[in-house]
Order: C-alpha cells, then sequence, then structure tokens
C-alpha cells in the first residue's frame, strides 16, 4: 500500500512494519507508549502490539542501552528512542563498551543487532540540548552503524535495514525536517541498503555531499546553481559510518570539484573524514580544494542565534562559486 | 535470622487540602511573616508563569516548563535557603531563582532562547537550569564537597523530578552523600508524571524518599501543596546539612497541574478526572485560606498585593521583550577564557556573514 506522508510518519509506517512482521521486534524509550513520543513516531504502536513489545522505560538512558545490548543477545531486536540526540550521552559507555564490540570480543559468539533512534539538530526553535548534530562522535565507533535519513522513503526503508542490521544501528532522524514535507512510500517492506550513498540528482560541474536536514538546503543551492548554468551533483551520505568512499570518490573523478555541507560543527566532523578520504584517493582527479559549509566549532546557541549558526542555502551558493572560480 | 535494617519513611502535612490544620502549627515565632511571604512569592509566581505561557502560545516566547502545582515546593525552597548556599535547580525552579536574585526578565529571555537569562550576576554561585535529566544532582554532591573540604557552614540544595530519581546520576549522587556525608539537600519535585510516564512506571518502590535507606541518608515524604510542611521540612533539612548534620532526600508529593510544557499535550495520556481531582489539593488556595482564618491575610492585602503582582510581571515582560538582541558574535565570546585562533577565524565569518548576508564558510 501507498502513502503520502512525512519523515516521522515513514518511521511509524517502519516501526510498525517490522513489528508486524517479527514477534521479536520490541519498541522501549521514554514516552514511546500511550503518548506515541514526543515527535509521535511510535504513535499507536501501543494499541496496536500491546504493553509486552512497547515499553514506556523509566527515565534512564544508560539503562535504556543497556537493556538493548541484553536483549538483542537474547535475539530479539530491540529499537530504542532515545527523546533528543542530546540525551545521548548517557548510552555511550554501553555502546562503545559494549554493543559496538560484543561480536568482536566473543568472535562472533555473540552480537548486537540492536537499534537507537534519536531525532537531532537545530532549527526548531528548541530550548537548549535539544539542537546539536553530534553524528561525528558517534561515527567514531568502529563497530557501529550510524544511518540518517532525509527523506520520508529513504527514512522507511533505512530504518528498515536498520532493524534488519545483524549490528547495532544508531539511526538519527532530522527533526528539522520531520514534518517539512510529504512524499509517497510504498509499505513495501523492502529495506534500503546500510553501505551506500544515495545520488540525488546528477551533474558534471560539482559535486555537494552533504546528509540529513541539509540535503533540503543542498538541493535548493544546486536549484538555484542550475539556473546559473552550473551542474551539481547532490550526494546524500545517509549511512556516515561506514562510509561509501565508492560513490563518493567516482562522482569526485567525473566532476572535479567538491563542496561538503553539514550542520555539525566543523572540527572533526564527518565532512572531514569524507574530505580526507577525496584527498587520500582522489586527489589527482581534483581540480580546486574540497571546501566545507558547516556549523561553527562552537556550543550550539540558544534558539535566538541557531539560524545565524546554520548554514543556509546562500552559503553553499557561494562557496560553490569560489569552488568553481578555482584554478 | 536477626534484622539488619528496618527503614520507615514519614510524611509531614500542616495544612489538608481544605486548609485546615491537621496537627498544631510548628513553634515558629515568625511563622505568620513566613507565611504571608510564601503566600505573595506563590501569587507572584503563578502570575509570571501564566504570563510566561501566554508569552509562548503568542510566539514571543520559546518552549517553556510551567511550574504550575508546583509553587509552594519551589517558593519555599526560595526562602528557606540562605544567600550563600547554593541552588543547583532542574528546569522547573523559577520562582526559587527569582526568590534568590534572578530578575523575571532573566527567566524569560533563558526561556526566550538567550544565554544572557542565565548570566546575572546576582545569581551569584547558583548553577543555571540544567536539562539533561538529574546530572545536576552530582555538581550539588560537587559542591558540597568543596564546602565540606573548607570547613564552611554552608550547604548546596539540589531538585529534581520524579523521573529524574531513575537516572544512575540520581542514585550515585545520593550514595556520594551518603558515604561522605555530604551538605546537601536533595528536594524532589514528585509532580506525578515524566511527560507522559506515571510515577508507578518509574520504579517498584512505593515511595521515592526510600531511595534514601540505599545511600545511608535521611529519607522523608512532606506534603508538597502544603507551604507550611514545605518550609519546616526543608529548614530543618538545610540546617541539618549546614551542621554537618549530614544530607537529606526530601519527597515533595505535589501533582503537575500543567501539560509538562508548552510543547506538550497532556489530553493525549492524562484522566481529565485526575487533574480534577488534583487542582481540589492545589497549594494557594490552601494556604490563602489558612491565612484568612489565621487573619495574617485580608481581602485588601489580597487585592492590592494582585495589582503589584500585576504590575512586577508587565514590567518583567516589557523589560524582556525590549531587550536587544545579541551579536552574533556572542556564540563564540565565551567559549573559552581566550579565544583560539581557529575560533577567531570563524567569529570573523559570522560577523562578515551577519553584517551582508552571505558566506562565511570559505577562508
Ligand atoms: C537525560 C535526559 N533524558 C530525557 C530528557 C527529556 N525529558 C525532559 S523532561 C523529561 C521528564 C522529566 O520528568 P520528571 O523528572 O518527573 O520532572 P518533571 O518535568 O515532571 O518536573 C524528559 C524525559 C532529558 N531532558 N534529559
Ligand atoms: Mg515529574
Amino acid at each position: 500500500m501507498s502513502h503520502n506522508i512525512t519523515m516521522v510518519e515513514a518511521v511509524n509506517l517502519a516501526l510498525k512494519r517490522a513489528m508486524r512482521n517479527s514477534e521479536d521486534v520490541v519498541v522501549l524509550g521514554e514516552d514511546v507508549g500511550p503518548n506515541g513520543g514526543v515527535f509521535r513516531a511510535t504513535v499507536d504502536l501501543r494499541d496496536e502490539f500491546g504493553p509486552r513489545r512497547v515499553l514506556d522505560t523509566p527515565l534512564a538512558e544508560t539503562m535504556i542501552a543497556g537493556l538493548c545490548i541484553g536483549m538483542a543477545a537474547q535475539g530479539l531486536k530491540p529499537v530504542a528512542e532515545i527523546q533528543f540526540m542530546g540525551f545521548i550521552f548517557p548510552t555511550l559507555e554501553q555502546i562503545i563498551c559494549h554493543a559496538a564490540r560484543l561480536r568482536n570480543r566473543t568472535r562472533g559468539r555473540l552480537s548486537c543487532p540492536m537499534v537507537l533512534r534519536a531525532p537531532f539538530g537545530g532549527g526548531i526553535h528548541a530550548p537548549e540540548h535539544h539542537s546539536e548534530s553530534t553524528e561525528a562522535l558517534l561515527a567514531h565507533i568502529p563497530g557501529l552503524r550510524v544511518v540518517i535519513p532525509s527523506s520520508p522513503a529513504r527514512a522507511y526503508g533505512l530504518l528498515l535495514a536498520a532493524i534488519e542490521c545483524p549490528d547495532p544501528v544508531i539511526f538519527l532522524e532530522p527533526k528539522r525536517i520531520y514534518r517539512a514535507s510529504k512524499q509517497t512510500v510504498e509499505d513495501n517492506g523492502i529495506p534500503l541498503p546500510l553501505d551506500t550513498c544515495f545520488t540525488l540528482r546528477e551533474g558534471s560541474d560539482i559535486t555537494l555531499i552533504s546528509w540529513g536536514a541539509m540535503i533540503t538546503e543542498t538541493l535548493q543551492a544546486a536549484d538555484q546553481l542550475a539556473d546559473q548554468g552550473v551542474s551539481s551533483e547532490v550526494i546524500d551520505v545517509a549511512s556516515v559510518s561506514p562510509l561509501d568512499s565508492e560513490t563518493l570518490l567516482s562522482s569526485v573523478q567525473k566532476t572535479g570539484r567538491c563542496v561538503i555541507i553539514h550542520e555539525a560543527p566543523r572540527s572533526g566532523g564527518v565532512g572531514a573524514e569524507i574530505s580526507a578520504i577525496l584527498a587520500e584517493k582522489g586527489l589527482l582527479a581534483l581540480q580546486a580544494p574540497i571546501a566545507r559549509v558547516t556549523g561553527y566549532d562552537t556550543v550550539m546557541p540558544y534558539y535566538r542565534l541557531e539560524q545565524h549558526y546554520l548554514p543556509n542555502t546562500q552559503d553553499i551558493i557561494e562557496t560553490v562559486q569560489q569552488t568553481l572560480a578555482f584554478s | 535470622m536477626e534484622r539488619t535494617f528496618q527503614g520507615e519513611i514519614y510524611l509531614t502535612r500542616y495544612l489538608d487540602s481544605q486548609g485546615t490544620l491537621v496537627q498544631p502549627l510548628p513553634d515558629n515565632p515568625q511563622l505568620a511573616e513566613q507565611l504571608q511571604s510564601c503566600y505573595r512569592n506563590m501569587i507572584l509566581a503563578r502570575a509570571l508563569d501564566t504570563k510566561a505561557i501566554a508569552l509562548q502560545r503568542t510566539g514571543q516566547m520559546g518552549t517553556y516548563a510551567s511550574m504550575l502545582g508546583a509553587e509552594a515546593i519551589d517558593v519555599t525552597i526560595g526562602l528557606c535557603m540562605q544567600l550563600d548556599d547554593v541552588l543547583v535547580p532542574y528546569y522547573r525552579n523559577h520562582a526559587s531563582q527569582h526568590i534568590r536574585g534572578a530578575a523575571m526578565e532573566d527567566l524569560l529571555l533563558y526561556w526566550g532562547g538567550d544565554e544572557r537569562g542565565n548570566a546575572n550576576p546576582a545569581m551569584n554561585q547558583d548553577f543555571p537550569n540544567c536539562v539533561p535529566i538529574a546530572t545536576q544532582a552530582l555538581h550539588a554532591c560537587g559542591v558540597a564537597s568543596a564546602m565540606k573540604i573548607r570547613g564552611e557552614k554552608r550547604c548546596a540544595l539540589t531538585v529534581c523530578g520524579d523521573g529524574g530519581t531513575s537516572k544512575g546520576d540520581f542514585m550515585e549522587a545520593l550514595n556520594i552523600a551518603g558515604a561522605w556525608q555530604l551538605p546537601v539537600v536533595f528536594v524532589v519535585n514528585n509532580n506525578q508524571w515524566a511527560i507522559s510516564v506515571p510515577r508507578a512506571i518509574q520504579c517498584g518502590a512505593p515511595t521515592l524518599a526510600q531511595k534514601a535507606f540505599s545511600a545511608g541518608i535521611r529519607g522523608e515524604q512532606v506534603d508538597g501543596n502544603d507551604a507550611i510542611a514545605m518550609h519546616e521540612v526543608l529548614s530543618r533539612a538545610l540546617d541539618r546539612a549546614r551542621e554537618g548534620k549530614g544530607p537529606t532526600l526530601i519527597e515533595a508529593l505535589s501533582y503537575r497541574l500543567s501539560d509538562h510544557t508548552t510543547a506538550d499535550d497532556a489530553t493525549r495520556y492524562r484522566d481529565n478526572e485526575e487533574l480534577k481531582t488534583a487542582w481540589e489539593r492545589e497549594p494557594i488556595k490552601r494556604l490563602q485560606t489558612f491565612l484568612h482564618q489565621q487573619g495574617w491575610w485580608d481581602e485588601a492585602q489580597e487585592k492590592a498585593w494582585h495589582s503589584e503582582v500585576a504590575r512586577m510581571v508587565q514590567g518583567a515582560v516589557e523589560r524582556y521583550l525590549n531587550t536587544t538582541a545579541q551579536p552574533v558574535e556572542a556564540m563564540f565570546d565565551h567559549l573559552y577564557e581566550e579565544m583560539p585562533a581557529s575560533v577567531q577565524e570563524q567569529r570573523d565569518w559570522a560577523q562578515v556573514k551577519a553584517m551582508k548576508g552571505g558566506s562565511h564558510h570559505e577562508s
């Protein structure tokens, strides 16, 4: 069946599909039950699947992550909601010291197929700690997958893939675009691959690489640049760890120029890793330095200044123009 | 078998929901004056709260956490603490923050998305609001450790919600407070809900106060809608802490009469009957009834105070709304004591971008 839905509705649809397909899938977290999650991502799940499989937990993120590890080792598929990415930090000990390495340290005897979902990013005038983008922290953890959708269809397909994945996945949902637009999503239960970037637009002059909510501004920039006669290739990285360097590299080998766009702070961001890979493997194809359009290396400001923090379409366009002007 | 431990939890209450005394008043010559002060501050707290919600609803302020129903708890915290004690709040302590020095416009600024709401020097050594649940409980223990190491007769007081007691941080804080006998008071605003999660889901224990037993500290319950009881229990606990007699966990029983925040809609998960019953036990009415009965407050005072409060709140709102915006570079200026070159570079980009609305990202 096909649905014309927003991204948060697509998350909900994927959760329902996964829970219908397998009794092993359980959803847990703060407010995921009768309230349906603070963003309504788990709405109706409690009614359909009951309190045995949809668990409102006490308020404790370390506990949530630790429970998931035990459940996963028993063959369940826990899909936990961390209410905001800003509250994922208590889970890090469990994630880094256990979830991401259970397979490795038991040489495959035990594994940890769990999913932690968390909304992230700025732009919705939220209180402090509700607007950060710290995907690079998570992408730095070996043994973990970090996946970020940028449209309703990719949210549906990638979340199904995350739930089917035999390894732990952090699934980060860009809340600025939770309800930004609707798209027709086929509820066909078909997952999207976790090991590839998505080329959203083909082009020949420059490669624009982004993920999450910034895909919106990146596509807008590509549109406006097209009016100026610039042909941009737009790539949604989607899985920021492990990275699909093949797709990124072959695009840059074609265009010779590249701008990486992310909302997270600049230093040590996933953009830095992509840039390093492109420099290592594609240096000779590059006709200009790789450029980045990013958030600043500062604490995410309270909401009055957040628009100054967030990169915008104009920033991308100007950076592209500078990159094209380089010779 | 021999018994190796036995614990009991007591609930303190002076006023029932009708404002009737259920036990003799505490022996306190200043009681009338203190309760008038409580009452005046509770009225002010509710007026500010109502205004803050209105500002949010009209797009003039961001998401706001209401203190509706928690006025007795928070006002007595503000009044019972001494100025050189340290308040380590969560995010529902607007009244105590205001009593201790924050201007009302500071509170509005914070919720209005401006860091300067945390910056008023009148806040002394108090910590700013804490959003990551229960993390602040440990800071209070650190503050109390510093006081203990230096042999000072001061103490720290920290607040969290019923949900907050489920976090490891909270239990770790109780534990160290007991292990080191720190001069700290933990207040749990048990308003029965953690967003949509009812108290019963947080833990299997019948009281939250009994978590104190596991840490070897005093634990007690108090009717958090009874300002007399709150005042009495808090004063005792604070005195004990300052005198080096050890920490206390106070579970204040109350009810969140508001939505969790302005971003929440409690009708999705909460029974309206329960809310109606809770309103019958709210803190302001019962104190008002009692004060009138005692002859400690009259209609004329009531009227005068309400118009005074309206004037004060309106003044604060105007000062809030007239606050000039922070310049864009403010987001860099307080990151480090000395600005690193790389940050300075980005600060320059941001300024240029703000001036011409252009790009800042390329050097
Ligand atoms: C570590 C952490 N997890 C989740 C949240 C999101 N959150 C904000 S308030 C809240 C409920 C808190 O309930 P309680 O402790 O009872 O305090 P109350 O708001 O009811 O006063 C939650 C889950 C958070 N702020 N911090
Ligand atoms: Mg609560």
